[in-house]
């Protein structure tokens, strides 16, 4: 599993300083919460991570971070492959603009994956303890399924891992832009998941949900932080506190403090920590 | 309290006057045509070219001029897709800097500006040039300038409109710029797009001024692109020139044509892109 680090991090959009010398090493297969007041820099660190914050205007970043050792700053970085390698969800999930199968081929196509990819990454799934009612075509694919099958077969183990397949085996050549929001946020996670990321990250992935979809998302994470490195951002304490293994506290762009979750909710070092724990400040 | 409804009411009213006014003109323009022009339409104006007499008003129709419009408008909205489309792709933010998105769009507005006769004269001037004499392809080249700074502008208005959060799902998922400007902004600003063609395409039917000189006029139906061709703005024109009124009534019957055509085409295109428009994201 990768390793994330952060050295001296900062990053500046024109002239307001979005964050200031954030060091920290994210735990390895663990979900790590970054919390804090709105507009203290959560979502541009969660976006330095995968370099989406490169798409904003006139953004500088300074420091370094590294994923496995490597500065994904670094000018010679390969941006596609970090972020193949570093799933996104964001805050309100956007279906891509086609039907909800092809939402899923989608990460495997642009990747060029192969026939054997394909089958070799069905094979990885088919050993998840988590998938366990796959249709029985899963179990027999070989080499010599034909390769728009194994397409649908990957199509169907990834939707299955996101816990929408019963929901939407029916209708998967419909448009995506039809599933209640809930589904569709669901639909986000399948579809990062199938460019086999390692690392998954959430910008508030349950903001825009009603409770029982925000509740199944958190059900996902659960099982998927076994295999993946998982760092959601969320401005809703009780939130962190349900799922968190490890908790950044951001305030003003600053990293106040950080810790596994227990510690730092029940015994917080900072003052500032200890008031927005405490619901003082928020 | 009773100031301000009185303030709403007015104000509805205004409003209400001017969508008023605005659909009075339109309809007292299909009227004067259609009361005027109806009675010499008849199949044979639509299917047969001018036969001798025809000035007088005895017999023939308008045939030249109806395929030679319709020529013209496709072969110009063929050649202003071919330049407008990247156009409005390349402005983009992440291809192209603010400075030079800025200039290009400013200069797409003058020549949305630009009286047509400019443009004729302009295309004039390079038919010399080439040794082209008046011709269906003199007609188009200047027709395709008529049409590109609208469609170029409408069009780069629907691609801007993508949300960034729909093409950030898609850079977040390790797509390139080209891959997401393909699979993702196309799809989504294609009901755009194809009003973009279809508002160019009306303007450029209809257009006397900018192939007059470069398509000049004929009584038969142009065989190749070097032959001169027949317009029904220009057949409107010379007919209503004359002091016939029977002929006269001939003019109102090709503006009827003309506004059918521009009718049909408006039809077509919306039921297509309707086709198209079923995966689009709110």
């Amino acid at each position: 599993m990768p390793h994330i680090s952060l050295r001296n991090l900062d990053v500046c959009y024109g002239r307001h300083h979005g964050l200031r010398e954030v060091t920290v090493d994210i735990p390895d297969g663990r979900l790590t919460a970054i919390i804090g007041p709105s507009g203290c820099g959560k979502t541009t660190l969660l976006k330095s991570l995968n370099r989406l914050i490169d798409l904003n205007d006139e953004v500088k970043v300074g420091g370094d971070v590294l994923i496995d050792g490597q500065n994904i700053y670094d000018p010679k970085a390969d941006v596609l492959a970090l972020r193949k390698k570093v799933g996104f969800l964001s805050q309100k999930p956007y279906p891509l603009p086609m039907s909800i199968y092809d939402n899923i081929a989608y990460g495997p196509r642009i990747h060029r994956m192969s026939q054997w990819q394909i089958l070799q990454q069905i094979e990885q799934l088919r050993q998840s303890p988590h998938l366990e009612q796959l249709s029985p075509q899963i179990e027999r694919a070989t080499t010599r399924t034909k390769r728009s099958d194994a397409t649908d077969l990957l199509v169907e183990c990834y939707l299955q891992m996101a816990g929408l397949w019963q929901e939407v085996k029916d209708r998967l050549h419909d448009p995506a832009a039809g599933l209640s929001v809930g589904q569709q946020q669901r639909l986000a996670l399948a579809r990062a998941l199938a460019v086999e990321p390692e690392v998954i990250l959430a910008d508030e992935p349950t903001s825009a949900l009603d409770p029982t979809s925000a509740q199944l998302i958190e059900q996902q994470f659960e099982f998927l932080k076994e295999q993946y490195t998982i760092v959601v951002v969320t401005h809703i304490l009780r939130q962190a506190r349900r799922i968190a293994d490890y908790v950044l506290f951001l305030y003003l762009g600053e990293l106040v403090e950080h810790g596994p979750a227990e510690q730092l909710f029940s015994a917080p070092a900072d003052p500032r920590t200890r008031a927005y724990v405490l619901g003082d400040i928020s | 309290m009773r100031v301000r409804r009185l303030e709403e009411a007015i104000f509805k009213g205004l409003m209400r006057a001017s969508l008023g006014l605005v659909l009075t003109v339109l309809v007292a323009i299909i009227a004067v045509v259609v009361a005027r022009g109806a009675s010499s339409l008849s199949l044979s104006m639509i299917l047969q070219t001018p036969k001798g007499g025809y000035y007088l008003g005895k017999e023939g129709g308008v045939a030249n001029a109806i395929v030679g419009s319709v020529y013209l408008a496709l072969g110009g909205s063929f050649l202003a897709i071919l330049l407008s489309l990247p156009t409005a792709l390349i402005l983009q933010k992440e291809y192209t800097g603010r400075r030079l998105a800025t200039i290009t769009r400013l200069s797409l507005d003058a020549l949305w500006g630009t009286p047509s006769i400019v443009y004729g004269a302009f295309g004039f001037v390079i038919m010399r040039y080439l040794g082209l004499s008046a011709s269906l392809l003199g007609g188009i080249l200047a027709l395709s300038l008529v049409m590109l700074p609208i469609m170029a502008r409408a069009m780069e208005e629907a691609v801007k409109m993508v949300p960034l959060q729909l093409k950030e799902i898609s850079y977040a998922m390790g797509a390139t710029r080209l891959e997401t400007t393909l699979s993702v902004v196309l799809r989504q600003a294609l009901p755009g797009i194809v009003t973009a063609v279809l508002l160019a395409f009306g303007r450029g039917i209809g257009d006397a001024a900018s192939i007059l000189f470069t398509a000049g006029y004929t009584d038969n139906i142009p065989r190749s692109l070097l032959d001169p061709a027949a317009s029904l703005p220009l057949a409107v024109f010379f007919q209503l020139g004359t002091p016939f009124p029977e002929v006269q009534r001939r003019a109102y019957a090709s503006a009827l044509i003309l506004l059918v055509i521009v009718l049909v085409a408006s039809l077509a295109a919306r039921l297509v892109s309707r086709r198209f428009a079923r995966h689009i994201i709110r």
